[in-house]
């Protein structure tokens, strides 16, 4: 038996999703960011019915439509075309920001360049000067929605740790960051620090802890 | 009588003055009211703060408005996204100024402006860089950032069918802004696909009632930005 390749250690992108999902429970109303999170509603557990919100304005979010039945007018918040569910219903702005600003959606899954020890999150800007800052509703998400799941690659491409002491980027927002979900490792942020609760297979523990940036500790069974 | 259809696109933006605040519907092309930003780039009105989401694709809609100089000034929420090159341009070469404001805080403006509460806290941007030089207040455990009310000059908005007094329907998606500005600008300007007889909306059905609504303008078959974009279009 060969080695798995080095890239591919751990969890794919898809089983991360399908991770994400098995922790969202029955009933739950739930945001997705753009991108990697995106993933996560194509592994709803059989038997659950969660309710996708976008905060572009449409709480029953389906999948995107078969080629050729793309409406423009009918489109996520990364500006993709998607699918009304029976049951859907469209809103404006002020309404969609109730729902995130006022603690009506249960869970949001968001992508991150970088998480603190503490859960503060960076995923907006690299604050270099000639960036264009776009902020978006990253901010209103991780300041309304009662609990806030990052799902992110454990390392960047170039091997740098994102979960670090301190984030280095410009904040999202402060101690906002629940769980964290990497193609190593689930990761608790608890106020003793970020706790270990799930290895991907073949994962050893002092493995993530070297391409982590911060202390973690071990779940322990108890 | 009421009857607030205007006879034209151009008609109806005529009075647009330079250094005016307008606010722009749309998230992305979904609602973006391009036929009347179009018609606002031919009156010519200059030094514009535009409130908009985004800043346009292309060349043509919002990105044609900043590309002819006339806007001085963005509040916006995402002023990057997939084929946006015009404002980023400018906007490196310091020739366009820009406000960022989170997307909900920003829609949260718009409604109280319409709502006449000239400012409000809110806990989004708490301890970021987009909270520097705010006011902020502590309520129970929490601290909270002062973000104000915005109101305009104009709105232009786009909406799927009208009647006469300016009750308004939108299509999915496209509602987004639409209804929060027409709440919070001194004239509103819509167009739409359609304008029918008062009476035949159903009231239960109606998403912003006629007194938000100051002109309307039909445009029957509305052009979309990405198929523009998509034939390299430009305007004017």
């Amino acid at each position: 038996m060969s080695a798995p390749a080095k890239a591919n250690y751990g969890w794919t992108r898809e089983q991360m999703a399908q991770r994400v999902a098995a922790d969202i429970q029955d009933g739950a109303y739930v945001n997705l960011g753009i991108g990697i999170p995106e993933l996560v509603a194509q592994y709803v557990p059989a038997g659950r019915e969660v309710i996708f919100q976008t905060e572009n304005g449409l709480l029953g979010m389906g999948p995107a439509p078969m080629a050729g039945k793309e409406d423009p007018e009918l489109i996520n918040a990364g500006k993709k075309a998607v699918t009304a569910i029976a049951g859907a219903s469209y809103f404006h702005h002020a309404d969609s920001f109730v729902m995130i600003r006022g603690g009506h959606i249960d869970i949001c899954v968001l992508g991150a360049m970088q998480v603190s020890a503490k859960g503060d999150l960076a995923n907006w800007s690299t604050g270099e000067p000639d960036a264009i800052p776009a902020v978006g509703g990253a901010m209103d998400l991780v300041a309304g929605v009662k609990k806030v799941f990052v799902i992110t690659e454990h390392a960047t491409k170039s091997g740098e740790p994102k979960i670090v002491e301190q984030c280095t980027y410009p904040l999202t927002g402060k101690a906002v960051v629940d769980r964290v979900y990497t193609n190593l490792a689930i990761i608790d942020i608890t106020p003793e620090g970020p706790v270990v609760m799930e290895l991907a297979p073949g994962v050893t523990f002092d493995h993530v802890q070297k391409r982590t940036g911060t202390n973690l500790s071990l779940r322990t069974n108890s | 009588m009421i009857d607030k259809r205007a006879v034209s696109a151009a008609a109806a933006v005529a009075d647009v003055h330079d250094g005016a605040t307008i606010m722009i519907s749309g998230f992305g092309e979904a609602g973006s009211p391009i036929e009347l930003i179009h018609a606002l780039v031919d009156c010519g009105a200059k030094n514009l703060t535009v409130v908009s989401n985004n800043t346009g694709s292309g060349r043509v809609g919002l990105a044609a408005l900043i590309a002819n100089r006339q806007v001085a000034k963005m509040i916006c929420s995402y002023p990057r996204s997939a084929n946006s090159m015009v404002f980023p341009e400018l906007y490196r070469k310091g020739e366009i100024k820009l406000e960022l404001v989170p997307q909900g805080t920003l829609a949260e403006r718009i409604r109280a402006g319409g709502a006449g509460i000239p400012a409000f806290y809110t806990a989004t941007s708490v301890g970021t860089v987009l909270a520097n030089g705010k006011e902020s207040r502590t309520f129970g455990e929490r601290d909270y950032v002062m973000e104000h009310g915005l109101i305009a000059d104009f709105a232009l908005v786009k909406a799927e069918k009208a009647d006469r007094h300016g009750n308004l329907i939108y299509n999915k998606t496209a509602r987004n802004f639409g209804p929060i500005m027409c709440t919070a600008a001194k004239v509103a300007i819509v167009q739409v696909k359609e304008i029918v007889e008062a009476g035949e909306l159903d009231p239960e059905e109606i998403v912003t009632p006629g007194i938000f609504v100051n002109r309307l303008v039909i445009v029957a078959k509305p052009a979309q930005e990405s198929q523009l974009v998509k034939e390299d279009r430009s305007y004017p």
